[in-house]
């Protein structure tokens, strides 16, 4: 589904992406994992089409086709979806008229005929489920006074409405106490399938006890360093990353 | 040819032209320029009673002792008040055989808007088999308020049919001595809107000027007046969302409103003149006094309006909260784009004592465009217990345009209270990324964004009506940025 060749990626001259390679096919769930300063989210914007980033090198393929130059409204309507670090707050649309607004473009690219307001509010109704969520919250302005937890799950209701191929989640996991990563964990399962793919960006182990990965790959300044199953994580949660950062510093020494 | 033959061809030639006005009255337009000549054929054109004359009259010689304000903060080349005429019997548009004749683009926004095809045959002026649905809708209309003794007519035809109300209001609230815009209106306007609401009646219809057959091309120099008599109540939409293309280069109205005892009036607009091309050449100059009394105790007065339009606007929306108990609230977004520039905001004069006074304005500037807020509430001695709420927000969308606001404050009472809030904000990279990235496009980013801004005056407006601002941002916005 996705392949990332020799991806080299920066902002404003600094190179901070300096050749990733990763090939995840639908139905996997791939955890990144990575100190800091990685590049973690700089590959999650990437790859959402952020254009203050710029490519310098390398390819992003996905589903085939090569999606450098497509706009991140194009990528979207592909399929791909970003649950943000930091959700943005838009005073004054509700969140209603946000999900209506970005399914029906979804379903115009693809040919579809747009949703009513009745079947709308019926699959929304249904997701809210999902992610535990009032009634209420639809009227109110996208992410505005939202807590913490609520702008994460949100990120996650709106994945579970617009129905992504390839999910990026990044950090969902911070500022979430435990109740609320349970729940998040539970959504974002709940939406795993043979079809899909989801990629979970993450700082900390705790969100892969709930969300289990099929492989882990640990970033470390803008590369992949090391990849596993779902074993590296608990490694890493053991030694700390600095057991990647030294045993990276002796290879380099071995050389 | 003698001298003396000249002169005598002269006044022959003059003679007859002004003879000419007298007997034709419907077919013809008077010369350029303005004197008390013309104001004197611009009333017999119009059979007006001597009332009238007399006051244009005394508008006019005032006006020539006042000076053009320099102090909004709007640029413009020097207009020619000699340059003008001021009495054309209405134009009528080129009359086209189909739409196939009409200028693509104005199709195209007219699709945008949900404009019906019959409208749009209107609005273009292609000629309109049969009768026309309106036509016949506003008769209906018009019996069903006459049942309720609501008079609802143009201007000069409530000069003619109640002199005796037009005496007792015209001016009674805007003076024809007010200021320049406002006395020249009050010399030479053309016609406009009368509306009267008995005591105690609710008015069962919004009152818009598209129900009123004989509103059309009501000119430059509109004049509307409005009485809300005990306990009654108005809403009334002023403007067509719809896009039609005036030409005129000025236009100064002035609207009053009187609310007595217990009275409400709800005062909407939504104006969208033309605003000039991409490069700022032609546009309206549009130089309103609009303001509102509320005589009575317990009266309210609202005003909502959405500005998108014109090159120039300058306009304060006002509120004189004379009753006790009185409420006076102004609802404003203005948009400005390309070169146009919008001094715009309200005055909230509290007078009587607990009033109360809401602003609510939202500027938003794209393009080159200045956009102010200018903005007065002044509190008087006796007026106990007055409070006031302002909240004056401006969205930059790019770096060239500009946002002002200048708020006066006058407060001689100590019980007053005051609260004012003011923002700037840009739109953000950050929020259009996140749009962008649930599907939607920048250019729809943009408008659920700005839409969203203005949300709070959007919901003081009649529901059709806030459907189209919506929509008439969002077009009005159209490759302001990329």
């Amino acid at each position: 589904m996705l392949e990332i060749k020799n991806l080299h990626a920066g902002i404003e001259g600094n190179e901070i992406l300096k050749g990733i390679n990763l090939k995840v096919n639908a139905g996997e769930v791939h955890a990144i994992m990575g100190p800091n300063g990685s590049g973690k989210s700089t590959l999650a914007q990437v790859l959402a089409g952020r254009e203050e980033f710029v490519v310098t090198k390398g390819e992003i393929k996905y589903n085939g086709k090569n999606i450098l130059n497509m706009a991140p409204e194009d990528r979207a309507r592909e399929g791909m979806f970003l649950a943000f670090q930091y959700p943005v707050e838009i005073p004054g649309v509700s969140n209603t008229n946000l999900l209506k607004t970005a399914l029906n473009e979804i379903r115009k690219y693809h040919g579809e005929e747009e949703l009513d307001t009745i079947e709308f509010l019926a699959l929304v109704k249904e997701k809210m489920k999902l992610v535990e969520l009032d009634q209420k919250f639809l009227s109110r302005s996208v992410n505005e006074g939202f807590s913490g937890g609520e702008k994460k799950r949100n990120e996650i209701f709106q994945m579970a409405v617009l129905q992504p191929k390839l999910a990026i989640l990044d950090e969902t996991d911070s500022g979430l106490d435990i109740d609320a990563l349970k729940i998040v964990a539970n959504g974002v399962n709940k939406l795993r399938s043979k079809d899909k793919a989801i990629i979970v960006v993450t700082h900390y182990q705790r969100l892969l006890n709930y969300i289990i990965p099929d492989f882990v790959h640990v970033l470390y300044n803008g590369k992949i360093v090391k990849s596993g199953g779902k074993e590296l994580a608990f490694e890493l949660e053991e030694k700390g990353y600095d057991w990647v950062k030294n045993e990276k510093i002796e290879e380099m020494v071995n050389l | 040819m003698s001298s003396t033959e000249v002169k005598t061809i002269e006044e022959l030639a003059n003679k007859e032209y002004k003879y000419g006005f007298v007997t034709d009255l419907e077919a013809d337009s008077l010369p350029i320029g303005l004197n008390e000549n013309i104001i004197s054929q611009l009333s017999a054109l119009k059979n007006e009673p001597e009332f009238m004359l007399e006051w244009r009259l005394k508008a006019y010689r005032h006006w020539l002792t006042m000076k053009e304000p320099t102090w909004p903060n709007i640029k413009y080349p020097p207009i020619d008040y000699q340059a003008i005429s001021y009495y054309s019997a209405p134009k009528k548009k080129p009359k086209l055989n189909s739409l196939d004749e009409v200028d693509p683009e104005l199709l195209k926004t007219y699709e945008k808007l949900g404009i019906s095809l019959t409208e749009q045959k209107m609005l273009t002026g292609v000629a309109v088999d049969a009768v026309f649905d309106s036509v016949s809708v506003a008769t209906t209309f018009k019996d069903k308020l006459g049942e309720l003794g609501i008079i609802f007519c143009s201007f000069s035809e409530a000069v003619k049919e109640h002199p005796e109300l037009v005496k007792k209001y015209l001016g009674s609230v805007v003076p024809y001595t007010d200021n320049f815009f406002a006395t020249l209106n009050s010399a030479v306007f053309s016609d406009g809107s009368f509306v009267y609401i008995p005591r105690g009646v609710r008015c069962p219809m919004e009152l818009s000027t598209y129900f009123r057959i004989n509103a059309a091309n009501t000119g430059q120099f509109e004049r509307t007046l409005i009485v809300a008599d005990e306990g009654s109540y108005v809403s009334y939409l002023e403007g067509c969302t719809a896009p039609v293309r005036d030409e005129n280069q000025l236009h100064a109205a002035v609207v009053e409103l009187i609310a007595l005892d217990n009275a409400q009036i709800k005062y909407s607009t939504v104006q969208n003149w033309y605003p000039g091309d991409k490069d700022g050449k032609g546009g309206i100059y549009n130089f309103v006094t609009k303001r509102g009394a509320c005589r009575g105790v317990n009266s309210k007065i609202s005003w909502t309006q959405v500005e998108t339009g014109s090159a120039i606007t300058w306009k304060y929306p006002s509120c004189i909260l004379q009753g006790d108990n009185s409420v006076g609230e102004f609802y404003s977004v203005a948009l400005t784009n390309n070169h146009q520039q919008a001094d715009t905001g309200t005055k909230m004069i509290h007078l009587g004592k607990n009033t109360r006074s809401t602003i609510i304005s939202k500027g938003i500037s794209a393009g080159q465009s200045q956009n102010s807020y200018r903005g007065l509430v002044k509190i008087v001695k006796k007026a106990e217990n007055a409070r006031n709420f302002s909240q004056c927000d401006s969205l930059l969308l790019g770096d060239k345009c500009g946002a002002h606001t200048f708020p006066y404050l006058e407060i001689n009472n100590s019980s007053a209270q005051m609260e004012h809030e003011a923002t700037t904000s840009k739109i953000g990279e950050d929020q259009i990324f996140y749009l962008n990235q649930r599907g939607i496009s920048t250019e729809e980013a943009i408008g659920l964004i700005v839409n969203g801004y203005c949300k709070e005056v959007f919901a003081e407006l009649p529901m059709e009506f806030a459907v189209e601002a919506q929509k008439l941002l969002s077009i009005s916005l159209e490759g302001s940025v990329g």
